[in-house]
């Protein structure tokens, strides 16, 4: 029997080491006898801490929220008597669990083996046909054939840009220098997403694998992983990896024992969101300011100290093995007619099931958010997907038919993006958000495109005055103004996606906006100078509310109603949060 | 950021930045500063110094670098090191009223070190684990689903743990 412990930076945080660690004291005493092993993340961020029971028959059998407490239960139930635990049960391969409904509806291609081997093994990952598609393209010896094949299954980058990965490859192939760089961009920085690391912390030799492929396509023998240094976990994972891949002969000066070289570096970023963007990162890795620079020339051309170079996401490259040993037919056969294979998501915000979930193209944003996710949390009122980060756009609940395709999503005005899906519910406020956003995108300008460094300020300022209620007639016309001169004057994808959440805001809760500027009301009720609290006649007389206020603006005797002062109020919410018996009314 | 005063190393040792296993690789400025920041934790002047006389590194492409990215800081911190998440999925679960939270117990703003060096309080963009949002870092250990009152229970923690070691 083995027992798998998950242990994704997610299963982490919920407790998970603490789990190992309290299994791993019950093996060395030798009271129960087992095999233990680590995994990565199966993408049920929600249930962690995950613990998987292999029997030595080969049935597998899921626990979720298995802290370090619940150890004692699981051994003397599950491990001595072989019974299953049918309350903390997840999955079983049998059928059973309450979670099926999570996997029946997804195609694991870039997560397949996520969860279920150990990231820090290679020979999990050789058992698990790794290593296997590089060796086969070594031997064919035929770059352009894989070029080719790659063209064929019709993958596109899983940046955000969609750029077919075969063309990018072939452009590279066909530039002419003598040295040429093939970069894996792993600084995955639009806030709420989280597919990358998990990648790289789960299955980080298939990664390495994928670039390796493209090496070979392109005719690089040198390559990067720029990898942000707020992933610690992946960073010590990638770390291992390659070690074990050049002590094994997947990398170095005679890959698969081919003559073929190909070195692999880390190279961790420093914490600038623009250097997602591939010129930034490029300079980054340099050694400078990661600043943009206008393209053409594009790498493929003149990239990484001026040589011909491919830069390609960390999903990209996962895909690639796969696409390799399966053929080009069978990932073309998954999805729509112009957007091919599988998309992993990072379901995060008011969602049931948030974490991880590979769906094929072409499904749509009500069956992720309801099917596979499980719908909003509280069953309260699905309001609007957010789709593609800072540079992306929101999705209202009335175009939750639009399917997962590049060209479906772009049509709504937000972007497929790296696959970040925050969901929002009616307590989420649309300016409040998109104000966020501005924020985000405001602080993270690298300041070289006036427009981008100044404009964004403007907008930013517009936008936190309406949320302080003190917006102006005209606001809502300005901000798509100063939007549209942001789009078109900036170099870079910062610049130029960087209104795209203001724009769809606008398009799509136009009223919302307009209840904050005309009325000063916050419909849904965050905004905080915009609301107003109000003491109903439910009020028991507790005092709790009176002893919270900083100002003192609530006054009253014990067991009779309280009087709250307008004038004093400064709408801090304290009151609210103090009453038991909800008596204090917020609109 | 408040300026908390001047370095509080014991001694400065001098490192040879040219025999970092970097040293010579194109594009080592960054790694180099991580190093130092590793090490010192935050960028001294006598580092930056250092790599400018020992690898040539022009002054004004070490400060340069230096304060574009958000990863480098040239002020000291504490001995906890709290980093508030603020990406989209804890933004929209209640992170500004975890910062205040913190900010409010601690008595000092985002950005700033407590006077007894115990604690420095830090924004960042996302640590990527959204689902389990609003989520903090204290050093390495991330704590999740928070609210007012578990962000106060957290930082109870380190605090008897500091009272335990000067006892």
């Amino acid at each position: 029997m083995k027992i798998l412990v998950g242990l994704g930076t997610c299963g982490i945080a919920a407790g998970a080491e603490k789990t190992y660690q309290a299994l791993e004291n019950v093996r060395e005493a030798g009271t129960a006898t087992f095999e233990l092993e680590k995994t990565g993340c199966i993408g049920m961020c929600y249930r962690e801490p995950l613990v998987e029971i292999r029997s030595d028959d080969g049935s597998r059998v899921q626990y979720g929220n298995v802290s370090a407490d619940k150890v004692e239960r699981l051994l003397s139930e599950h491990v001595a008597q072989g019974k299953t635990i049918e309350d903390w049960l997840v999955w079983a391969d049998d059928g059973r669990g309450t979670e099926r409904a999570y996997f029946s509806h997804q195609t694991r291609i870039v997560l397949r083996n996520c969860g279920k081997i150990n990231p820090e093994s290679l020979e999990d990952y050789l058992a698990a046909d790794g290593y296997k598609a590089l060796r086969q393209v070594l031997q064919q010896n035929d770059p352009d054939a894989l070029i080719a094949a790659i063209v064929d299954s019709g993958l596109r980058g899983r940046g955000g840009a969609g750029f077919l990965t075969g063309m990018k490859w072939r452009f590279t192939r066909l530039a002419e220098g003598d040295r040429k760089f093939i970069i894996c961009n792993a600084d995955e920085g639009d806030p709420g997403a989280f597919m990358d690391r998990s990648v790289l912390e789960s299955d980080p030799h298939s990664v390495l694998e994928g670039m390796a492929i493209g090496a070979f396509a392109i005719g690089a023998h040198d390559g990067y992983i720029y990898v942000r240094a707020e992933y610690p976990k992946a960073i010590e994972r990638l770390n291992i990896a390659i070690a074990q891949a050049e002590a094994a002969g997947f990398l170095g000066d005679d890959v698969c024992g081919t003559g073929f070289c190909f070195h692999v570096k880390l190279k961790e970023g420093a914490g600038a969101f623009v250097c997602g963007e591939e010129t930034a990162l490029m300079a980054s890795i340099e050694g400078r300011r990661g600043m943009p620079r206008m393209r053409p020339p594009f790498p493929a051309t003149k990239g990484l100290w001026e040589c011909p170079t491919s830069i390609n996401n960390v999903e990209t490259f996962a895909n690639v093995p796969w696409i390799v040993l399966n053929g080009a037919k069978s990932f073309a056969a998954i999805g729509t007619a112009n957007s091919k294979g599988t998309k992993v998501f990072a379901m995060a915000g008011k969602i049931k099931r948030g974490g991880l979930v590979e769906v094929p193209m072409g499904i749509s944003i009500h069956d992720i958010v309801f099917d596979v996710c499980g719908g909003i949390k509280q069953d309260k009122k699905f309001k609007t997907v957010q789709m593609g980060g800072p540079s992306g756009g929101f999705i209202p609940a009335e175009l939750q038919d639009t399917v997962i395709d590049y060209e479906s999503i772009n049509k709504t005005g937000a972007i497929m993006g790296s696959g970040g899906l925050v969901v929002m519910d009616e307590t989420t406020c649309m300016v409040d958000v998109t104000r966020f956003f501005l924020e985000f995108t405001q602080r993270e300008s690298c300041g070289k495109c006036t427009f981008c460094r100044v404009g964004t300020k403007r907008m930013l300022e517009v936008l936190t005055r309406i949320c302080n209620g003190e917006g102006r007639e005209g606001d809502v016309d300005l901000l798509e103004h100063l939007a549209q001169l942001v789009k078109n004057t900036s170099l870079c994808g910062l610049g130029q996606t960087a209104p795209n959440p203001v724009l769809t805001a606008i398009k799509y809760f136009r009223s919302e906006f307009e209840a904050h500027i005309a009325n000063k009301r916050c419909p849904a009720h965050q905004c905080k100078p915009l609301l107003t609290y109000t003491i109903l006649d439910s009020c028991v007389g507790c005092l709790l509310c009176a002893k919270v206020c900083p100002t003192k603006a609530i006054t009253g005797e014990l067991k009779k109603v309280h009087v709250l002062d307008q004038s004093k109020c400064t709408h801090c919410g304290e009151c609210h949060k103090a009453c038991r018996v909800d008596a204090i009314a917020v609109y | 950021m408040t300026d908390t005063g001047e370095p509080h190393m014991s001694e400065h040792r001098k490192f040879d930045f040219k025999k970092q296993h970097f040293a010579g690789e194109e594009g080592r400025l960054i790694p180099l500063l991580q190093r130092a920041q590793e090490t010192d934790g935050y960028i001294t002047r006598e580092r930056i110094a250092e790599i400018h006389a020992q690898c040539g590194i022009p002054l004004a492409q070490i400060y340069g670098v230096a304060t574009f990215y958000a990863q480098f800081r040239l002020h000291p911190v504490g001995k906890n090191l709290i980093r508030v998440c603020h990406g989209t999925a804890c933004h929209v679960s209640g992170a500004n009223d975890i910062t205040k939270a913190i900010e409010d117990t601690l008595g000092v703003c985002n950005g700033e070190t407590t006077p007894d060096r115990l604690f420095t309080i830090e924004t960042v963009s996302c640590l990527g684990c959204c689902s389990l949002a609003p989520v903090i870092m204290v050093n390495h250990t991330t704590h999740g689903n928070l609210t007012e009152k578990e962000v106060k229970k957290v930082l109870k923690q380190y605090q008897k743990a500091a009272i335990g070691e000067v006892q």
